[in-house]
């Protein structure tokens, strides 16, 4: 892939890659030995701390962990979207008294620790944790969709708008009709990659006490004896990395699939001499 | 109002400890995450696994679970903290480096092909090609998403507040348990020094990414 960087390695340069593999390679083994032995000292692969797994109370704390987690973060993503971009049609607006003050909101809704806004809202409103961690995901990442599909409509080559009033829409409509579905369209992957930020950060609901799946493992860990707490939390750990890994794979589908259609998908028309953008 | 200025030494102890763990979580950050990408894009396959195996699972990993790891399993396995500081250091860095190397390698990417070539072709070995020719100007456009990855790194330290360090958001969950009556006023405090960091660094952002951006 990076081949720009080295020549076609010869048969010198294979030579001292693959001492390189090696050494690099026994390194890297050796560090997992001594984590594996570090571990093994502790007790940890013995098959009693394992059998926990049988037991079916286990998994079904499990299984509420991650349906805490996941629920968490659909309802935040559903309620998020649209307020972003409600959110980014303020920012850009034409009315300097809708732009300002928006943007001032937005600001502020980036700086902040997202954490904080949930303990904010435990707090202040009295509400339960689980709305806590929602309305802190969807106050975070509304702000940041906004960003985001702000980003895709600046992206957009000029002439869209212009079109779009030239023909006599009104503003609004040539950003609902014309740039929005494009920007959205084009901003997808970013879109997204942001919803693996969004279910990362419902584990911040372990803070404000949110029975999410980080929880439980700790709930579990008080209940079994720490002697469990590293295979349960082993397999918590592992959980969320494949959630998240299988969402950031489709962030990258899309962005394929979307580089894709734009070189034969989407017309590009030379008009009289001028190459097309 | 009142509950802020009466307990403005404690903000301000939890503004110097965020601004400290930010600031060294944020340089051992920096020069592991350069060594993670230079190991990425290395002619040694061991290098490049080691390196796209780190950063995938990090990046995927909640921080949260990151800071659990370091301050409660950790302990657990035998590797005990004196202050717990170090815990949050060690899980705030390994987190961000990730971020980092990722920057890193998508500046890397966006050198032009000749650049590199050029280098090879006056007889440059790898190391150089990558110190001297590449990593130089892939630093420079990756200044300003390294920022933004720098703000989210300040953000990120409140999550220390939850694993026993008492920087902003541990002190405003403190003050807040102390004063039922005066809530939103102490996170509202909390906010505002919160904000005094990262709205400003947002700030050089924009600015570096108009000073610095090259056009191709």
């Amino acid at each position: 892939m990076s081949s720009v960087l080295y020549d076609v390695p010869g048969p010198k340069a294979r030579r001292v890659s693959l001492i390189g593999s090696i050494v690099g390679g026994v390194a890297i083994a050796g560090l997992l030995w001594w984590a594996i032995t570090v571990l093994a000292q502790q007790g940890i692969f013995e098959a009693q701390r394992w059998a926990v797994f049988q037991i079916p109370d286990v998994w079904v704390l499990i299984g509420n962990g991650i349906l805490a987690t996941l629920s968490a973060a659909a309802v935040a993503a559903v309620i998020a979207f649209p307020l972003g971009l409600v959110l980014c049609l303020m920012r850009i607006s034409d009315v300097a008294w809708i732009r300002i003050p928006t943007r001032i909101v937005l600001e502020f809704l980036r700086g902040m620790p997202v954490v904080l806004m949930m303990f904010f809202v435990l707090l202040v409103f009295a509400t339960g944790s689980f709305t806590a961690v929602v309305a802190g995901l969807v106050l975070y990442n509304s702000a940041i969709f906004a960003e985001i599909i702000r980003a895709g409509i600046q992206s957009l080559p000029k002439g869209q708008r212009e079109a779009g009033l030239a023909i006599g829409l009104t503003s609004f409509a040539s950003r609902r009709s014309i740039e929005l579905p494009q920007a959205i369209r084009r901003m997808l992957p970013s879109l997204v990659a942001q919803l693996v930020v969004l279910l990362k950060d419902t584990s911040l609901g372990y803070i404000v006490s949110y029975e999410e799946l980080l929880r439980k493992v700790q709930i579990m860990a008080d209940f079994l004896g720490p002697a469990y707490l590293f295979p349960v939390f082993f397999v918590a750990a592992a959980i969320y990395i494949a959630i998240n890994f299988s969402v950031s794979r489709l962030a990258i589908w899309i962005e394929k699939r979307g580089s894709k259609k734009a070189a034969g998908g989407v017309a590009h028309v030379p008009v009289a001499g001028i190459p097309a953008k | 109002m009142d509950v802020i200025i009466e307990n403005l030494p404690a903000y301000v102890d939890g503004f110097l400890r965020t601004l400290f763990l930010s600031v060294v979580s944020g340089i051992i950050a920096l020069i592991f995450g350069t060594l993670l990408a230079a190991a990425r894009v290395s002619p040694i396959a061991a290098l490049r696994g080691f390196s796209m195996t780190y950063v995938e699972i990090v990046r995927n990993t909640p921080l949260t679970i990151a800071f659990f790891f370091a301050a409660v399993v950790l302990p657990r396995l035998g590797v005990t903290f004196q202050q717990f500081e170090v815990a949050a250091i060690i899980a705030l860095s390994a987190y961000t480096s990730a971020f980092i190397a990722e920057a890193v390698r998508s500046g890397v990417n966006s050198v032009p092909v000749g650049q590199a070539e050029a280098a090879r072709s006056i007889g440059m070995k790898f190391s150089q090609v990558l110190s001297l020719i590449i990593l130089p100007q892939a630093l420079r456009t990756v200044i300003p998403p390294m920022i933004n990855i720098l703000i989210a790194l300040v953000k990120n330290s409140s999550v220390a507040g939850a694993f026993y360090v008492l920087e902003l958001f541990g002190y405003g969950r403190q003050l807040a348990n102390a004063n039922g009556d005066a809530v939103l006023w102490v996170l509202v405090g909390v906010a505002f020094f919160y904000l005094l960091i990262t709205v400003p660094l947002g700030y050089v952002a924009t600015l570096v990414e108009r000073k610095v951006a090259i056009s191709r």
